[in-house]
């Protein structure tokens, strides 16, 4: 089984870290993982903002790039899901799309297809799980809050794994944080209010740090965070599970 | 790159505490409507034969708008067919003039907000009066609904009090919620009985037997339609149902998806005119079949108007209903804004993060935020694209499609990191406008990568 590594391109640039704990934790799981280069980026902002043509170079490029591999893995639900859920319209008519299928964000892929139940590390600490939207939502990481289905938390299942970790889960517990790339900008106040009301909800967990599998909704939230001095620290899934590698 | 909806919500947001309470007291109304769902194990498997249905009856439409129609008149009902809006308006001004009717009482019915229906009537001469609670307090105020199924959600009880101590005169500072509600009901119980005409909206028109049910929490309609002998109804060509056990899937979810209750206090069916009375029900396209003809937005159509999407939208709940220039907000509303005039209603299409919570809590699972994601898409085409939006759509399409400019751009932007504080955080930067950027890293993952540094 090879395994494509997918480094989104704002992970690859602000959070570097949280490409290589994912590489690390598939390595210490014996997968046979490769980092394709020349990657940037799967074309959603531009997509988000209403120029998903300007996304089809890419979902080509992305397509021909991963096509050797049997899955294709990113440490970033929102870049997996658009990949998944878009990426068969953008190439309709110009050829089959394979990348849909092989495409998963990590902790599906570790939780589904590895179906880890043991990690090595530790991590003593008190995390609030911040439930991203398009993870609930597209990829069904969690049962969305508002569905009457069986409630499950695959992330939570992969973070109880961990020694010593306390994992905890805002009120509203699946609600937005704001952030919906453009949206942050084009509605600065709306975006500002969701992440603000977001962060006293983990907050009032009596969380240390905030945690989830999306670096752009923790950027959002720890953007603010920073400006207005809050006391929480801000870490990605991935960087937990693969603590002590 | 503001739009209407990001400036008046920047508005409603700079009032913190009022701001806040909106948020809360919607979010409130989604907190009943996730526990009641949640009492019914069948939930899911109801919003799925609900969407089933709906999808049936807008695809074969003309039969059971034909069905419905020969049902209701069969049933001695005279049947009006109107195009638009303005057709509408006219046949109601019509049967009232047939009637010599002056004073119309009203039970709530959006279809009429979206016909501007009060307003022409108004301008006739005759007297309108709505009967929900909240319609007529707007109506006391002058002020629109600012949600389609809690129109006054805005206004607290003590702007409630005032308003009725200078129009119904109650007394000075009390506004104790059931002295007003009190007040309210002798006020309105008066213009029920020197009404001359009733009008009520219409939930659903059932085909198999020409009924329409209209759901009430203060028997309104029932009560708009028991002094008059006039009832003229106003229904949109999609509410047609095709019968009974069809019904019965809408009746469960309506209540507890709009409101978190188990149903209406009132689900009222009227079949026929009162003895001696006369019964007119008026089918209104105005734009319904254009909808049904678009293949990507046709989905609007099985909407229920519950308002669900408004109360779990976090969008909605911190902007309010105002914020929209459309007259239904929240999800929905940005898309049948759209399907009205793209032109005048694109400010809409901002007011979402695609967060998708819209979609699940939508008892007839309409597509809503595919269908925002897909009218960004068309910006360009019909020359609502923002510049700045587009120019950096474009800049980033350069740079991604270019691995080389790319890694060189990575490679200058730690720079930004040092600049002078007030060299990024200026009035152009509007991600800094509440928020610190993140510092862009030394190495990126590729850097690392290459240098094998990544083990």
């Amino acid at each position: 089984m090879r395994i494509g590594l997918f480094i989104p391109c704002y992970v690859n640039s602000l959070f570097p870290e949280v490409g290589v704990a994912a590489y690390k934790l598939l390595k210490h799981l014996d997968v046979d993982v490769d980092y394709p280069l020349n990657q940037t980026c799967c074309g959603q902002p531009m997509a988000n903002a209403g120029f998903e043509n300007k996304a089809i170079p890419l979902a080509k490029k992305f397509e021909e790039m991963f096509k050797g591999y049997d899955y294709v893995v990113a440490p970033s639900a929102s870049c997996a899901a658009f990949v998944k859920l878009n990426y068969p319209r953008l190439l309709e008519g110009k050829h089959f799309c394979q990348t849909s299928d092989k495409m998963m964000d990590i902790c599906e892929f570790l939780h589904d297809v590895l179906k880890v139940r043991t990690l090595p590390g530790i991590f003593p600490h008190k995390v609030s799980l911040h439930n991203s939207c398009h993870g609930v939502r597209e990829l069904n990481l969690s049962s969305a809050s508002e569905l009457n289905i069986p409630t499950y938390s695959k992330i939570k299942d992969l973070l109880s794994l961990v020694e010593g970790i306390t994992v905890m889960e805002p009120d509203h517990v699946d609600e937005c944080c704001g952030f919906g790339g453009m949206f942050s900008i084009e509605e600065p106040e709306v975006s500002v209010r969701m992440g603000t009301d977001k962060i006293n909800n983990h907050l009032a967990t009596g969380a240390e740090y905030i945690t989830g599998p999306d670096s752009s909704c923790l950027m959002h939230m720890q953007g603010i965070a920073r400006r207005t001095g809050k006391p929480i620290k801000f870490i990605h899934v991935v960087e937990i599970l693969a603590a002590g590698l | 790159m503001s739009t209407k909806h990001s400036k008046a919500a920047a508005r409603f947001l700079s009032n913190e505490e009022g701001s806040q309470w909106h948020n809360q007291s919607i979010w409130y109304v989604r907190d009943k409507r996730d526990t009641l769902s949640k009492g019914l194990p069948e939930w899911e498997e109801l919003r799925n034969l609900s969407s089933d249905i709906k999808r049936h009856t807008v695809t074969h439409l003309d039969q059971y708008l034909e069905k419905f129609a020969l049902q209701a008149e069969a049933n001695g009902v005279i049947v009006h067919w109107a195009k638009d809006a303005g057709e509408h308006n006219q046949i109601v001004y019509d049967i009232l003039q047939q009637h010599q009717a002056k004073k119309l009482v009203k039970s709530k019915s959006m279809l009429t907000e979206e016909c501007h229906l009060n307003d022409f009537l108004i301008s006739k001469g005759i007297d309108v009066v709505e009967t929900d609670l909240g319609e007529r307090i707007l109506q006391l105020m002058n002020i629109k609904p600012s949600h389609i199924v809690m129109p006054a959600i805005h206004i607290k009880r003590e702007e409630v009090g005032k308003l009725f101590e200078e129009k119904l005169h109650t007394e000075k500072g009390n506004s104790d919620p059931t002295y007003l509600t009190k007040a309210a009901r002798i006020h309105l119980r008066n213009e029920f009985m020197s009404a001359d005409a009733g009008m009520t909206g219409a939930n659903f028109g059932v085909a198999a037997s020409g009924d329409i049910v209209v759901c009430t929490n203060e028997g309104n309609a029932d009560m708009s339609t028991s002094m008059p002998k006039l009832h003229i109804v106003s229904m949109g060509i999609e509410k047609v149902i095709p019968d009974y056990a069809s019904l019965s899937v809408f009746l469960r979810l309506l209540a507890r998806s709009a409101t978190g209750q188990p149903t209406t206090t009132y689900t009222s069916h009227f079949r026929k005119a009162r003895p001696g009375g006369e019964m007119h029900i008026i089918l209104v396209d105005n734009g319904r079949s254009d909808i049904l003809g678009d293949e990507l937005h046709w989905e609007t159509l099985k909407c229920l108007r519950c308002g669900a999407c408004m109360n779990t939208c976090p969008v909605y709940r911190r902007s309010g209903g105002y914020s929209y220039t459309y007259f239904i907000p929240g999800p929905i509303g940005i898309n049948l804004g759209m399907l009205r005039s793209p032109q005048e209603y694109s400010d809409n299409v901002s007011a979402c993060s695609l967060c998708c919570s819209c979609d699940n809590v939508c008892p007839a699972k309409i597509n809503l935020s595919e269908q925002i994601y897909r009218w960004r898409q068309s910006f360009d085409t019909i020359g609502k694209a923002d510049k700045m939006k587009k120019a950096m759509s474009y800049g980033m399409s350069i740079i991604f499609n270019n691995p080389g400019l790319y890694r060189t751009a990575l490679k200058f932007a730690p720079i930004i990191n040092k600049l002078p504080h007030g060299l990024i955080y200026n009035g152009l930067n509007a991600w800094g406008q509440g928020r610190e950027l993140p510092s862009f890293a030394k190495h990126s993952f590729e850097e690392l990568w290459k240098k094998g540094q990544v083990k």
